[in-house]
């Protein structure tokens, strides 16, 4: 080994080290921000490694300088501002633009080599390539549909609920397999063929899914993008690049797994099953209410007063309304009057595993108030008042009780324990899922209809009238 | 460094990345995903290689600075939002005190 060699060597080895060590403090509350900055160290050092190399060996000629400059002034500079800007509910559609263009950067090298080939072209280099360009595509097109769909920028269109797209799919990745083989064999005009086949079943794939399903996708296609990496690492020969990406492949699979447990779906009825609406239109015919008792802010607001002990279960719906600071100040008023105060936190609840606890954060809220619901569930039977927020189908007690349910099976807040159920909503409409919440016609609960941040304002006004709040 | 070797490396990363990510905490799940998100965008080394080994072939220059780009955006950005999260969480403590 030449000095530059064992240089970089030692480099690398400290950066996948701290890499691996970063990946596991953001498992920890109490490390995990001290580890995102130390895989962000880790990331800049294998930058530094790699560049010592060339300078110690070959060179870098002034013109490739340049080049590396205008890009990585350019992707900082355009990354920087979108992460300072971007509001918290829309992290899951922010991540999958990024995750994107992880996958886009693999696919644009792996093209690079393969038309201007930079060093001996052996069949191993052909498969890493072709390999590459795949999953890179299938990263690039599948993350942005995804964020276009989070976003409400793309509808889920009618044909991709039938079978057609089973057929259209099948076609598309025959098509690429096709190619994939042609590309290997050493004829490269297939690599267009490639590279649009691929993106097209990236997009088809995608594309029937259903909103509630997403993050699982997003989840998914991030694992897709560390493979998408390492197969580019196979490309540039390095180590560091497959040691990464197999790292963030394996434990993005795992992640999704995880997500798939907490929503009681099977990874393979999330990629093939279409959206849960769409089956559950046959198989639930009992879509209407029939005992749906609706109430007044100023109800819930004397129910309150007199409760001593309050569950809060807080949904996406809350994220969308920006009410998560206005409900701080209700559970604040309620706190001061003595009145025991907890959120009531669902695997999935907002949009995201662990979205709601980042929104609700933001928001203030103490850490310890925040309960998991395995750890919350037993405490539904003592709790006076429970106000659900913007959440529907994670308390929705057909998943306990209707086996014949499409939610039958999937982890619930059991809210109808309680004495008394608020539910505030705009409207009737269904969840994510489409399907009738049988909670609303519980005769403990009512309906307070409204924007969950007029509610909320309106609530803080008739709390403030009955005193609550005000002692001390 | 051989082809086989480079499975091997393969093989004990993806062990590795299935180890690290054993219990987590619902709660950490998406700043977890932003973060390794952002690791992926390691590709930026592949990028850097090509840009260096170009040799003055312009088109392979502009190729490499373009994927340079994306995956920064991805790095900073995926780093940036992970930090902005997880700074709301750590905030706490210092609070009450």
């Amino acid at each position: 080994m030449t000095l530059p060699e064992i240089i970089q060597f030692v480099i690398d080895l400290l950066a996948v080290l701290l890499l691996a060590l970063g990946i596991k403090g953001l498992s920890k509350v109490k490390s995990a921000r001290d580890a995102n900055r130390l895989a962000a160290f880790a990331m800049s050092l294998s930058v530094v490694g790699l560049l010592s190399y060339y300078l110690g060996t070959s060179g870098i000629a002034i013109q490739s300088w340049i080049w590396i400059i205008i890009g990585s002034i350019t992707g900082s500079l355009f990354g920087a501002i979108l992460a300072k800007k971007v509001p918290m509910t829309s992290m899951p559609e922010t991540v999958a633009l990024f995750n994107g263009c992880g996958g886009m950067s693999s696919l644009l090298v792996a093209l690079g080599v393969a038309i201007f080939p930079i060093s001996s072209s052996s069949l191993i280099n052909q498969v890493s390539i072709s390999v590459s360009i795949f999953v890179g595509a299938i990263t690039f097109t599948g993350s942005i549909v995804a964020m276009a769909k989070l976003q409400g920028w793309l509808s889920t269109p009618g044909w991709t609920q039938s079978k057609v797209r089973h057929f259209v799919n099948i076609v598309f990745a025959v098509a690429s397999l096709i190619a994939f083989f042609d590309l290997i064999n050493g004829n490269t005009s297939s690599i267009w063929l490639l590279v649009i086949v691929s993106s097209l079943l990236g997009i088809g794939v995608t594309l029937p899914i259903g909103g509630a399903d997403m993050p699982v996708v997003i989840s998914l296609l991030n694992s897709y993008s560390g493979i998408a990496a390492a197969a580019a690492g196979f490309v540039v020969n390095s180590q560091l690049l497959i040691i990464a990406g197999a790292m963030v492949g394996a434990a993005g699979l795992i992640l999704t797994q995880v997500m798939c447990k907490g929503m009681n779906r099977s990874l393979v009825s999330v990629l093939f099953g279409g959206s849960l609406s769409a089956q559950s239109t046959a198989s639930s015919g009992s879509g209407e209410y029939t005992n749906i008792t609706s109430c007044s802010v100023e109800e819930c607001a004397l129910t309150l007063e007199a409760a001593n002990k309050v569950i809060i279960v807080p949904g996406y719906g809350l994220a969308v309304a920006q009410a998560q600071h206005t409900l701080r100040e209700v559970t604040k008023k309620l706190e001061q009057n003595g009145i025991e105060v907890v959120y009531a936190i669902h695997p999935v609840a907002g949009r995201m595993p662990g979205h709601m606890n980042v929104l609700l954060a933001e928001a203030d809220v103490p850490y310890e108030q925040l309960k998991e619901m395995d750890v919350v569930n037993p405490d539904f039977p003592a709790t006076d008042v429970v106000l659900v927020l913007g959440a529907n189908d994670v308390v929705n007690p057909q998943a306990k009780n209707d086996s014949s349910s499409p939610l039958y099976g999937m982890p619930v807040l059991d809210v109808q324990e309680a004495r008394t159920v608020f539910v505030i909503k705009r409207g009737m409409s269904a969840g994510y899922s489409g399907i009738k919440n049988d909670l609303f016609d519980l005769p403990n609960t009512s309906m307070v209809f409204g924007d969950a941040k007029k509610v909320l304002n309106d609530l803080i006004g008739e709390l403030k009238d009955l005193g609550v709040g005000e002692k001390q | 460094m051989s082809f086989i070797n480079l499975l091997w490396v393969l093989l004990l990363g993806s062990l590795l990345g299935l180890e690290l990510i054993g219990k987590v905490p619902p709660t950490l799940h998406t700043p977890l995903m932003s973060g390794a998100n952002a690791i992926s965008g390691i590709t930026m080394l592949a990028a850097l290689t090509c840009i260096v080994k170009a040799e003055g072939n312009v088109p392979l220059l502009i190729i490499g600075s373009v994927s340079l780009g994306f995956a920064l955006f991805n790095v900073v950005g995926g780093f940036f939002v992970t930090d902005r999260m997880l700074a709301m969480f750590s905030r706490k403590p210092s609070n009450k005190k």
